[in-house]
């Protein structure tokens, strides 16, 4: 600072400096384009907020997977060893199910209340406000990774390995994770400043959402038959997570028919039989529509917006 | 000369509600319970900032300026119309908002700094003059939360003027830190406008705004009154801060004052240096009143001189036209023209009647002494 004054009065010149427009109404690309020249503040918030919730403990991050891998254990001790469902490595099967669906729910249920939390900060700087919301999908996606790290090597010890011939297909199906959950994210962040109990409804949606999806039970061995039968296949799959986690479950469980653990000669069709292609189409077209879902998200997020001050 | 700011038409309606539920249960309960009353904070406000000027807006408590500022930032979207920045703009509304208490004041310099938009490598160049301007330098590792509220004001502040901003847009902060800090502050605003920087004050300080402004904008009610030259400006937010004190008042007791004319009886007010000088106030008053006369001067850059405070100098108004002599036994001020302003105020300190540049003194001084006061100084060796 003391450069600049000295080298005195000479400032750069504005005349070519860019101008930017505050209106009552930001475009799509205006929204966009704010949000990719901030995204350094994002990367600060997200870590910053992880070091915030672990500031003073003593376990520190490992805390994110106490509470993933209590569930786990719980969910692998009631379905496997009490009422033996009979999926042999049902903590893989689970894992492989509970990666997505952790990340998806720690990010809405950290989202849902955090404009309304932040209010002081969202009143009084300025900086798109889905930054904000975008900052906890981002801490989910830490812990998401953590997680999947701590899932290949709870393959390593179990001596199984990935399908290395759909491994390909994981950034395809990540890709959209994020953006279902980011929609989602900032929707619900815009919403709860309008509906305060949006937080209390939202941990009971999830928990529907939760059964909704096939993490716990398997899609193909148990209700696959029912659906068909009664023409709600389409209805099941218009849960947008379900994809996903037949893929992560594809990928990381591999094997589409097991020999069930509880009787030596039944064998189980726990994942479906798809081919490579259809795994590939299916999360493609889902990308595409999760992207378009995305921006209606960041629109419909700009209409909320305007009267946030006069609700905080 | 570029401008800066562009503001065209600004519109920001508020909605307020009474009696409203935010829980779901309420609004599909009572959907219709509550009402709702739109509140025009501002009106159609225009005007345009060029660089390398400061200009303050004035107004007082729910005026709007804050509600402007806000929307030049983009805290808040305006209703309607729209503001055009050029450069970047680096807002002290609140200090420290955007700190995180649970972090360490160097994590939320980075933070802070990220909020302001800057690269963490632009943060890192100018981390040691913050810290140096902060002068919190031994706590800088320290949970912010364990801060003062003084440090953790500095170090906000010295964030935000060490980012090198375009335009700096000031909110009533400098009311904050202890006398030396403030100093300093106001000192950072002065190299700001030597380097030809937009600053944006926002106060409800006339004192600062001649001191620091080019030119003023007064706000009343959500409508712009004024946008020209500090005195002018000043002369209409003192005129509009009377009406308002009129409508409050419902009885309709209060008298009214006008100021009419300053004369001195030898129809000049060039004086010498160290001479006296006597001029009577013309005032004109619709019953009778007891009040306080005030009196200011102040030099053409907005130093305020002396001001002869209210209390000891009661005046009695009897109905129609009033005299007040004012006696100066002597001015030991230099060259320069000199402004007064004149006033009566009631007990509390309320301004009934004000009159701002009622007139201008001419000083003609002929020692060999500089700047605003002869203090006769002779200096022998001993």
């Amino acid at each position: 600072m003391n450069d600049a004054s000295s080298a005195g009065i000479q400032r750069r010149s504005l005349d070519d400096a860019p101008v930017r427009v505050v209106s009552a109404r930001a475009s799509l690309r205006t929204r966009l384009r704010n949000l990719w020249s901030r995204r350094e503040l994002l990367t600060s918030l997200v870590f910053s907020d992880i070091r915030i919730k672990y500031k003073n403990s003593a376990l520190g991050i490992f805390w994110s997977m106490l509470s993933p891998a209590l569930t786990l254990g719980i969910y692998d001790l009631v379905f496997s060893v009490i009422t033996k469902n009979g999926y042999p490595d049902f903590a893989l099967y689970l894992f492989a199910g509970l990666v997505v669906w952790n990340m998806f729910q720690n990010a809405v249920n950290m989202a849902t209340g955090v404009i309304v939390d932040r209010a002081g900060l969202v009143k009084k700087v300025s900086f798109p406000r889905e930054i904000l919301a975008l900052a906890n999908v981002g801490a989910a996606v830490i812990y998401f990774f953590i997680q999947l790290a701590v899932l290949c090597l709870f393959m390593l010890a179990l001596g199984r390995s990935p399908a290395w011939g759909f491994l390909w297909i994981l950034p395809i199906s990540f890709a959209t994770l994020y953006l279902l959950t980011a929609s989602v994210a900032i929707v619900m962040s815009a919403v709860t400043v309008y509906l305060r109990d949006m937080k209390h409804l939202m941990e009971v949606l999830l928990q529907l959402w939760f059964w909704l999806s096939p993490v716990v039970y398997s899609y193909q061995h148990t209700i696959a038959q029912r659906l068909h039968d009664h023409g709600l296949t389409w209805m099941y799959f218009l849960n947008p997570i379900t994809p996903i986690i037949l893929t992560f479950q594809r990928i990381f469980y591999v094997k589409t028919n097991v020999i069930s653990t509880n009787l030596p000669h039944s064998v189980l069709n726990i994942l479906p039989q798809w081919t490579m292609s259809t795994f590939f189409y299916m999360n493609a077209s889902l990308f595409v529509i999760m992207v378009v879902v995305f921006l209606v998200a960041l629109t419909l997020f700009g209409r909320l917006e305007g009267n946030f001050e006069s609700e905080l | 000369m570029t401008t800066v700011i562009e503001v065209e038409n600004i519109s920001k309606d508020f909605k307020i509600h009474h009696e409203r539920n935010q829980s779901l249960k309420e609004r599909l309960l009572h959907p219709k319970s509550g009402s709702t009353e739109i509140f025009h904070a501002l009106s159609d406000i225009s005007f345009k900032v060029s660089s390398n000027e400061t200009v303050g807006i004035l107004g007082h408590n729910g005026s709007g300026k804050s509600t402007l500022l806000k929307c030049i930032c983009g805290v808040l979207q305006p209703t309607s119309g729209q503001i055009r920045l050029r450069g970047n703009l680096a807002a002290l509304l609140e200090l420290g908002a955007g700190f995180q208490t649970e972090l360490s004041g160097r994590d939320n310099v980075f933070l802070y700094g990220a909020m302001l938009g800057l690269s963490r490598r632009n943060v890192e160049a100018i981390f040691d003059d913050i810290v140096a301007f902060s002068e919190i330098e031994q706590f800088i590792d320290t949970q912010v939360k364990f801060y003062s509220s003084g440090m953790y004001v500095r170090l906000a502040f010295a964030v935000a003027v060490n980012v090198d901003p375009d335009i700096l847009v000031v909110d009533e902060v400098l009311a904050v830190g202890d006398e030396r800090f403030q100093a300093k502050c106001i000192d950072r605003i002065r190299t700001f406008q030597e380097e030809g920087r937009s600053i944006l004050l926002v106060t409800h300080q006339a004192d600062q705004v001649r001191a620091l402004c080019d030119r003023a904008i007064v706000l009343d009610g959500g409508l712009m009154v004024a946008n020209g030259p500090v005195q002018e400006s000043l002369r209409i937010f003192r005129e509009h801060l009377l009406e308002d004190a009129v409508e409050l008042d419902r009885t309709g007791a209060r008298a009214e004052i006008s100021i009419d004319s300053v004369t001195t009886p030898s129809g000049t007010f060039d004086v010498k240096s160290g001479a006296g000088l006597h001029f009577d106030v013309q005032m004109t008053s619709h019953g009778a009143y007891s009040g306080n006369f005030m009196m200011e001067i102040f030099t053409r850059s907005g130093l305020l001189v002396s001001r002869s405070d209210a209390q000891g100098s009661p005046v009695n108004l009897k109905p129609g036209p009033n005299t007040v002599g004012v006696d100066l036994a002597q001015i030991p001020l230099l060259d320069g023209v000199y402004d007064v302003n004149v006033g009566i105020v009631d007990h509390h300190g309320t301004v009934m009647a004000w009159r701002e540049q009622a007139a201008s003194i001419q000083v003609a001084y002929t020692g060999r002494e500089g700047g605003i006061v002869e203090l006769g100084a002779s200096i022998t060796q001993q």
